[in-house]
């Protein structure tokens, strides 16, 4: 057999990867992630890696160069409030972008939507989620509550065989980020070794610096249309300090609740003076006193940090 | 004899790539998808077996192929059918129904002829394979 | 300026309203510019052309009056009545565009002036007279819209489109049919053939002629016997329930329901009548159909002698919305790219009328109305005449799904034979659907579709071989008044 097979690609091909880049409309997700997501430094960071491999691979299967299918599955650790959720959404909306989910939608789950309570039940529900998630990302919460050693009839080790399955071989139909507290992601990979070995990338998510979280704070009274004046501004930076010493600390969610809460005092202090005529800033601000009436300020701030296995405050 | 019910009995059989087209086709629709089959293929059988529930709010083509491929597997020789529903009013009925596996042999319809009164005759429609007991037919 | 009425002034008072003589219409009441229909008015939009020198409004007025309560002159006896009320009152005119000397008059009639679910009551009142009437030199009914009372006091098609489809177990594609050629002269025994080879073939249904009934070249329960066996041979040799519509059309009810009566008791699934026999013959079928869970298939035969012209008669939007409250399953409403009559626009509207649960105001389609359709089952719309195979994408996106595509002589005239002509429509209809579903141009790349079909079907390669090139490509006479009519065999 003579060689008459041609090389698609020749050798001196060129490849634009910036046009790829920009073809793929991945910076406007990345933008929208900078836009909504203070701080995250190093999260960011990674998800920039992760889009750069990706391009390339894209580039790389054009140019007819071997590339294997990668594995997309990801691990999200970090602690509550750290914005795990909003960057899995913009992933899923990257991987659709990059053409490596086809519809790009997530479905966020926990141990009580895959685990049955019956025997026979676990599978079904299983693979109705994972029905659901084809051709986008499943998110699953606190992934680590699927593996219960001390139960040893538990039905979530069927769950996980189910998804390992899934995983591996049916990588171009659903990517799986699996996310939670950090240390018992760790544990849970260290007893699923199968797990581990099939996720290709790990993104730790830091707690935000009180800066941070000030920022933070800023971002959501802009769209809730809301102000602080001067005074509430250093007592809000006070309260943010003492939080984050103070048990079940759950970093953006926990100023999103009291910003609720101060908005709550705001419109019981302004009702309590309901005869006097109000400007549309006096609707508008929050007073120190929103923020200072909070029992963040009665108890003395401890002096150990303890906040695991909590979700809310 | 080759059974022509279904949108698309006329064409040759589908791949599972035509099918997942049909599929996704009905999904931008809104539109529900099951999956069932049978053994007795009579032209007025309404109720074949269902192979689960419809399946309401999916996004892609993929988790009902899978379906259909289960499906498949658990009954090798079956007539199996991809029906989509479409809940809007005035419709509430199925949009699409098509055939997605065929037995290997289709032995077919025997006309039953009753002669009447005058010219007049009564027909009846049986399926071969109907004569043997069910899991034993194809 | 010519008076329809008489040369009396304005009358003032009552006495002076209706002191014995003649009054114009539009005193007499029938002209009111500022009535607003209420929701539970009949409305009706003609298009008039007045004689020389006769005012729009007051040929409106005559309308309005000659279709209701009028006379040609003052009678006392409207006193006793609550006659304000019962006067249809026109309550808008306007030049139709482009048309010189025509106008477009809106009327709205009370709903008490009709007799609930019957056509041939309202019929009698809006068509009845009023077509003849001297001042005007031509008359045509446009468009109607019925109230949800009124609607509700019908009971619409015996089957309609969901339930034929899943008595038939047939969804996602239009059906197929042919009708039997040559219309007349063939004995039952080669009627029966040509049904049985166009069903085994793959169509779902053949089709009686409006003028076949029982001949002396063939007795009506002959045909039926011979129908039936074919019917059930071909049900046997595919699995898939097939029909044909045999058409009971007769001298007398008595005789069509003994017609029906034997194809009920033949387990025919459909049967056939033509508008011919009359609104109430119709709505006594339906009835009928209703009772048998039987389809009830229905040819517009005779309908070109007045829903032709643009000038003069009555739209078929309107018979297509008389046959949907009278309760046909079937009626044929044209095909757009075949030999009969038909404006794209024109025929999508009569499709809208028959299909829809809503119409919404569609100028475009000819629709001058709004009609919620209150729960009433949809009319399966059938396209006949002159088409073929090669024509297919432009059927499906012309027509969409909820159709009959009649192929007569593209069926039965195929050089290999009926069967073959069937199984090439068939494959085509099927190769059309799957390429639109998986969201291929099929408007434009219809031919290669149809062209890589027929790579595996030998009946269709003929067929596009055969017709291929065959269109009827002339100026429809029924066109909208609001939009550039686009020719069909683009």
């Amino acid at each position: 057999m003579n060689s008459v097979l041609k090389d698609p690609v020749g050798d001196d091909a060129r490849f634009n990867l910036d046009a790829a880049f920009r073809d793929s409309h991945v910076a406007d997700v990345i933008e929208k992630l900078e836009a909504e997501l203070v701080g995250l430094a190093p999260v960011k960071t990674r998800i920039r890696d992760i889009c750069s491999l990706l391009l390339v691979d894209t580039l790389r299967r054009q140019a007819g160069l071997s590339t294997e299918a990668p594995s997309l599955h990801m691990s999200f650790t970090g602690n509550p409030g750290t914005g795990k959720t909003t960057v899995a959404l913009r992933m899923a909306e990257i991987l659709h972008h990059l053409g490596y989910v086809r519809k790009g939608h997530m479905v966020a789950v926990t141990r009580d939507d895959l685990v049955g309570q019956y025997i026979g039940h676990t599978a079904p529900k299983t693979r109705e989620v994972l029905k659901r998630a084809m051709g986008g990302v499943l998110f699953i919460d606190e992934a680590y509550y699927l593996y219960r050693p001390e139960n040893e009839r538990d039905y979530g080790q069927e769950a996980i065989e189910i998804l390992l399955q899934e995983m591996e071989n049916h990588r171009d139909d659903l990517v799986v980020i699996l996310a939670g507290y950090e240390d018992r992601m760790d544990r849970f990979f260290r007893s699923n070794p199968g797990m581990s070995s099939r996720i290709a990338h790990h993104i730790a998510f830091p707690d935000y610096s009180s800066e941070e979280l000030m920022a933070i704070a800023q971002l959501m009274l802009e769209q809730m249309q809301y102000m602080l004046s001067p005074d509430a501004r250093s007592t809000l930076r006070e309260y943010i300090e003492r939080r984050q010493k103070q048990p079940h600390f759950a970093n953006a969610r926990s100023v999103r609740n009291a910003l609720d809460r101060a908005r709550l005092r705001q419109a019981s202090r302004l009702f309590a003076k309901r005869t006097a005529s109000l400007a549309k800033r006096d609707l508008m601000t929050i007073e120190a006193e929103d923020i200072r009436a909070s029992r963040v300020f009665a108890e003395p701030a401890p002096v150990e940090t303890q906040r695991e296995g909590e979700l809310q405050t | 004899m080759r059974l022509t019910q279904g949108t698309f009995s006329f064409l040759p059989d589908l791949t599972d790539a035509q099918i997942s087209s049909q599929i996704e086709y009905c999904l931008q629709r809104g539109w529900a998808l099951s999956v069932e089959y049978t053994e007795d293929p009579h032209p007025r059988n309404t109720y074949w077996e269902m192979y689960g529930i419809p399946m309401f709010d999916l996004k892609d083509a993929a988790g009902i192929l899978r379906e259909v491929q289960l499906c498949r597997k658990t009954f090798p020789n079956r007539y199996i059918k991809v029906n989509a529903f479409d809940s809007t009013r005035g419709v509430e009925s199925l949009r699409l129904s098509f055939l997605v596996a065929r037995p290997q042999e289709e032995p077919g319809f025997e006309l039953l002829r009753e002669a009447g009164p005058g010219r007049q005759v009564r027909y009846a429609l049986r399926s071969y394979a109907t004569r043997r007991p069910e899991g034993h037919r194809y | 300026m010519k008076r329809i009425g008489g040369t009396r002034g304005a009358p003032e008072s009552a006495a002076e309203r209706y002191r014995a003589g003649v009054l114009k219409y539009s005193q007499m009441g029938y002209w009111d510019s500022g009535y607003r229909p209420k929701d539970t008015d009949v409305l009706a939009m003609f298009r008039i052309t007045p004689q020389e020198g006769v005012e729009a409004n007051e040929a409106a007025a005559a309308v309005a009056g000659e279709s209701s309560t009028a006379t040609w002159t003052v009678v006392w006896t409207d006193r006793l009545t609550a006659c304000d009320r019962y006067r249809a009152k026109a309550y808008k005119v306007e030049p139709v565009p482009g048309s010189p000397g025509q106008y477009f008059a809106y009327i709205a009639y009370d709903l008490d002036l009709f007799e609930p679910g019957s056509i041939a009551n309202l019929t009698a009142s809006i068509i009845g007279n009023v077509f003849g009437f001297k001042p005007l030199k031509a008359l045509r009914l446009e468009d109607m819209r019925f109230p949800v009372a009124y609607v509700k006091t019908f009971s619409g098609p015996s089957t309609g489109i969901v339930v034929e489809r899943e008595r038939l177990d047939k969804f996602g594609r239009p059906l197929l049919g042919a009708t039997v050629k040559p219309k007349l002269g063939l004995s039952g025994k080669n009627y029966g053939r040509v049904v049985y080879e166009a069903l085994k073939g793959g169509l779902d249904f053949t089709k009686d002629d409006e003028n076949i009934n029982s001949q002396p070249f063939m007795h009506w329960r002959d045909r039926f016997l011979n129908c039936m066996e074919a019917v059930s041979r071909a049900e046997a040799a595919t699995g898939e329930v097939k029909g044909h519509y045999l058409n009971v059309t007769a001298a007398t009810m008595e005789d069509m329901y003994e017609r029906a009566e034997f194809a009920r008791e033949l387990g025919s699934v459909i049967v056939m009548i033509d508008l011919v026999i009359g609104y109430t013959a119709i709505q006594s079928m339906s009835k009928w159909a209703r009772r048998n869970d039987m389809i009830l298939h229905l040819h517009r035969a005779g309908h070109g002698t007045y829903t032709r012209q643009k000038n003069h008669g009555v739209s078929f939007r309107v018979i297509a919305k008389w046959m949907r409250l009278a309760g046909v399953d079937h009626l044929h409403a044209g095909t757009i790219v075949g030999k009969l009559e038909g404006d794209p626009n024109t025929v999508q509207g009569f499709y809208n009328v028959l299909r829809e649960p809503r119409n919404e105001l569609d100028l475009q389609r000819g629709i001058f109305f709004e009609q919620d359709w209150a729960g009433l089952p949809g009319v399966m719309p059938v396209a006949s005449g002159g088409i073929h195979a090669g024509q297919m994408h432009q059927l499906l996106t012309y027509l969409g799904d909820d159709t009959v595509l009649q192929f007569g002589g593209g069926t039965i005239g195929h050089p290999m034979g009926i069967a073959a002509g069937a199984t090439a429509n068939r494959v085509a209809l099927e190769a059309m659907v799957l390429a639109r579903n998986e969201g291929r141009d099929i408007w434009r790349e219809g031919p290669s579709i149809l062209a890589d079909a027929a790579k595996h079907c030998a009946p269709l390669r003929a067929a596009l071989d055969t017709w291929g090139e065959v269109t009827f490509d002339y100026a429809s006479t029924d066109t909208p008044d609001f939009v550039p009519t686009p020719t069909a065999a683009a």
